[in-house]
């Protein structure tokens, strides 16, 4: 019997269109069979929230290279606690400072992925820290 | 190059002779590093390059002389010992005000044009009290909302003495009457201006992503631009067609260089369509490359866009002045080189690929600070990305003669090949029906991501290397210090724009921007409508807004 495989939304919120990381990141998961909804580019922190309340899915991997992160990151994980979504593993990758970090972290992000990750890594630390199997 | 035929056969036998006894053997002493070596765009290279690699090779037909067709060594006959390319840093940030500072800066440390850097609500045609503009305003470069901000960023600036460039694609003609209304409140003449409009929509939909309408009204709006620059800013190159996004999107060396090309090819059509003459606005049409890492690869690349523009505007368009033949470009170093770990070595790529677009003739150049990973670059990285110019410029005596590296079997190989495969590159895209049609089917999207993932492999297999994240990796890293945009910005932006429009004359924004509106579902010029709107102190957002509803909106089909 095969799991239930894992459901990853892979969404780009701010304003710009650098998604080159984001599809990377897409292909990358659905090769390591996970089920991957891309959501297009520049979305409300709201319409993501709401696609992965339907999509149904355990994780929620943001790309972000606006600069705009510390106000758009924060608002994504409150959405998320509103809607009771807090179990969804919520990380994130993009050009943000190292200063930033231990907020965003503190705010419920789960993980930042800095440039220069691996794919392997990412894909590993979902499988571990989605609880949603 | 250029042997009578027994003479090849002659050093065909030697390059034979030399294969099977000199080096044969010593491959059994240092048996080769990898299993094949290929080029950062994954292209084999052989190990060695000679002759017969350039059999039938005619210097005079492929290369000429500097300044003279087909332009592959150079668009000027001295080059730089005449004048050395433009140092044009990229920069914006915060207000019109900050980033005004940041100018002046640069030009009193040496800089020779400038080049504006603008924030995402301003790129996507977004007011800054616009809902989705916060967070954004200031971030990735200057806010300019109404023509108010344009006086303030370019003050202190004699616009007729210095070249600004400008990076704004979708709203380009509304941002570009914004400037020429500043130059004509200030007292520059027009007709002196120089500078460049990015203003390439179709590299937008294929690359960086900033779109609003759909690509037809689009390539409208860029043709207007060609039409005005061509009749009332002679100076002025109206269209910079970059492969610069092209490539950081994960593209090879030769889509860059071919996607681009096709591009130029669609903008020329789209305005002969339009019923302009070719040598009317051709001559101000200029280029926008990358500088990556693989620094032979990129020296050939340049000289193969050349070489092809030249052949494209001659047989394709029968173009008669020279000019209109000559491809200019600028070139900036590779953002998407630069890595996140140990980051003072950012300083050595940049140098590396900025030798790599001097050596392959650029006009102009912007070299990244190393700390770009992380955010705008500091005063004092931006100083250093500046010095490494004019270290290369004035100490590495590179500058001294023409095209340096013409002449190398390697170089000349590899430019032909790049050649070739940009021809490859233009009979599919004909095939398609044009650019336009192929982005709408996503196919040069398509070929980028494939591109970028397969390097993106190679990376992780360790058959790529990039010295902190795959090898040469160290376990503490020293973190550097970042520029960090104030949350002040976004407060003062939006007080001064509440000011503008507090102060503005309310009746004549309406009657420019229902003016605007009606011009825009015929087929006039739109320039002159788009300034009167500007000069009303119209904002940039109300003036997208206005056309948006004439035009729609574009959206990515899904791939």
């Amino acid at each position: 019997m095969s799991e239930k495989p894992l459901r990853v939304l892979v969404a780009k919120p701010g304003l710009d269109g650098h998604d080159r990381g984001a599809k990377i990141i897409a292909r990358a998961l659905r090769d390591a069979g996970m089920e991957v909804i891309y959501s297009g580019l520049r979305q409300s922190p709201e319409q993501i929230v709401n696609a992965a309340l339907q999509e149904d899915v355990h994780c929620i991997g943001l790309s972000i290279l606006s600069g705009a992160h510390n106000v758009i990151l924060p608002r994504i994980t409150a959405l998320l606690r509103e809607k009771q979504l807090d179990d969804v593993l919520v990380v994130a990758g993009g050009i943000i400072p190292d200063p930033d970090i231990p907020r965003l972290k503190a705010c419920g992000i789960a993980e930042i992925f800095l440039p220069g990750t691996s794919t392997q890594t990412i894909i590993e630390y979902i499988k571990e820290n989605c609880s949603g199997q | 190059m250029g042997r009578t035929p027994t003479g090849q056969t002659r050093l065909n036998k030697s390059k034979r002779r030399w294969e099977e006894e000199t080096l044969a053997p010593s491959w059994k002493r240092f048996p080769p590093r990898l299993p094949e070596f290929t080029s950062i765009s994954g292209h084999p290279i052989q190990a060695l390059y000679a002759p017969d690699d350039l059999e039938g090779f005619d210097p005079e037909q492929e290369l000429g002389f500097p300044g003279e067709p087909p332009y592959t060594r150079g668009i000027h006959p001295g080059m730089y010992r005449g004048r050395l390319w433009t140092m044009r840093q990229f920069s914006g940030f915060g207000t019109a005000r900050d980033t005004n500072q940041r100018f002046l800066y640069l030009l009193r440390q040496g800089q020779t044009g400038l080049s504006v850097a603008f924030d995402l609500p301003t790129l996507m045609g977004l007011d800054s009290d616009h809902p989705t503009a916060s967070g954004e305003i200031g971030k990735c470069g200057v806010a300019v909302d109404t023509l108010a901000d344009m006086e303030v960023l370019f003050r202190d600036i004699d616009l007729e003495a210095i070249s600004t460039s400008m990076t704004i694609n979708c709203p380009a003609a509304v941002i570009w009457a914004m400037f020429l209304a500043h130059a004509e409140k200030s007292g520059f003449s027009w007709a002196r201006l120089r500078g460049t409009l990015q203003n390439d929509i179709l590299k937008e939909y294929i690359a960086q992503k900033e779109w609003i309408y759909p690509p037809h009204p689009s390539m409208r709006l860029v043709t207007d631009t060609i039409a005005f620059a061509a009749q009332n800013v002679p100076n002025w190159n109206s269209v910079s067609i970059s492969g610069y996004h092209i490539r950081e999107a994960g593209s090879t060396a030769l889509q860059e260089l071919a996607f681009t090309l096709r591009d130029g090819i669609e903008y020329v059509e789209t305005a002969i369509r339009a019923g302009l003459e070719v040598d009317d606005f051709a001559p101000r049409l200029s280029f926008f490359f990358n500088a990556h890492n693989d620094f032979f690869e990129e020296i050939a690349k340049y000289r193969a866009a050349r070489k092809v523009w030249h052949r494209v505007m001659k047989e394709r368009f029968g173009c008669k002045d020279s000019r209109s033949s000559m491809l200019r470009f600028h070139a900036q170093t590779a953002g998407c080189s630069l890595t996140a770990q140990q980051p003072h070595n950012n300083i050595v790529r940049t140098s590396i690929q900025a030798l790599a677009a001097i050596l392959g003739g650029t006009q102009s150049l912007h070299t990244n600070s190393m700390d770009e990973t992380y955010a705008l670059p500091t005063e004092q990285a931006a100083t250093i990305a500046l010095r490494s110019q004019q270290i290369l410029a004035t100490e590495s005596e590179v500058a001294n003669t023409v095209d340096p590296l013409a002449g190398s079997y390697f170089v000349e190989k590899l430019t032909l090949e790049l050649e070739k495969g940009c021809w490859e590159y233009f009979e599919k895209i004909d095939a398609m029906g044009g650019m336009v049609a192929a982005i709408e089917r996503c196919y040069p999207q398509k070929e980028i991501l494939d591109a970028a993932y397969r390097y993106q492999q190679a990376v992780e297999r360790g058959e790529k290397v990039i010295v902190g994240v795959n090898r040469f990796v160290v376990d503490e890293e020293q973190p550097i210090d970042t520029l960090a945009i104030e949350s002040g910005v976004a407060d003062k932006q939006l007080d001064s724009l509440r000011r503008v429009k507090a102060n503005r004359d309310g009746t004549a924004v309406r009657r420019s921007l229902a003016e605007l509106r009606r011009a825009a579902a015929t087929d006039e010029n739109l320039m002159p409508f788009l300034l009167s709107c500007v000069k009303a102190y119209a904002t940039l957002g109300e003036v997208c807004e206005e056309m948006k509803q004439v035009f729609g909106t574009y959206e990515e089909p899904v791939f």
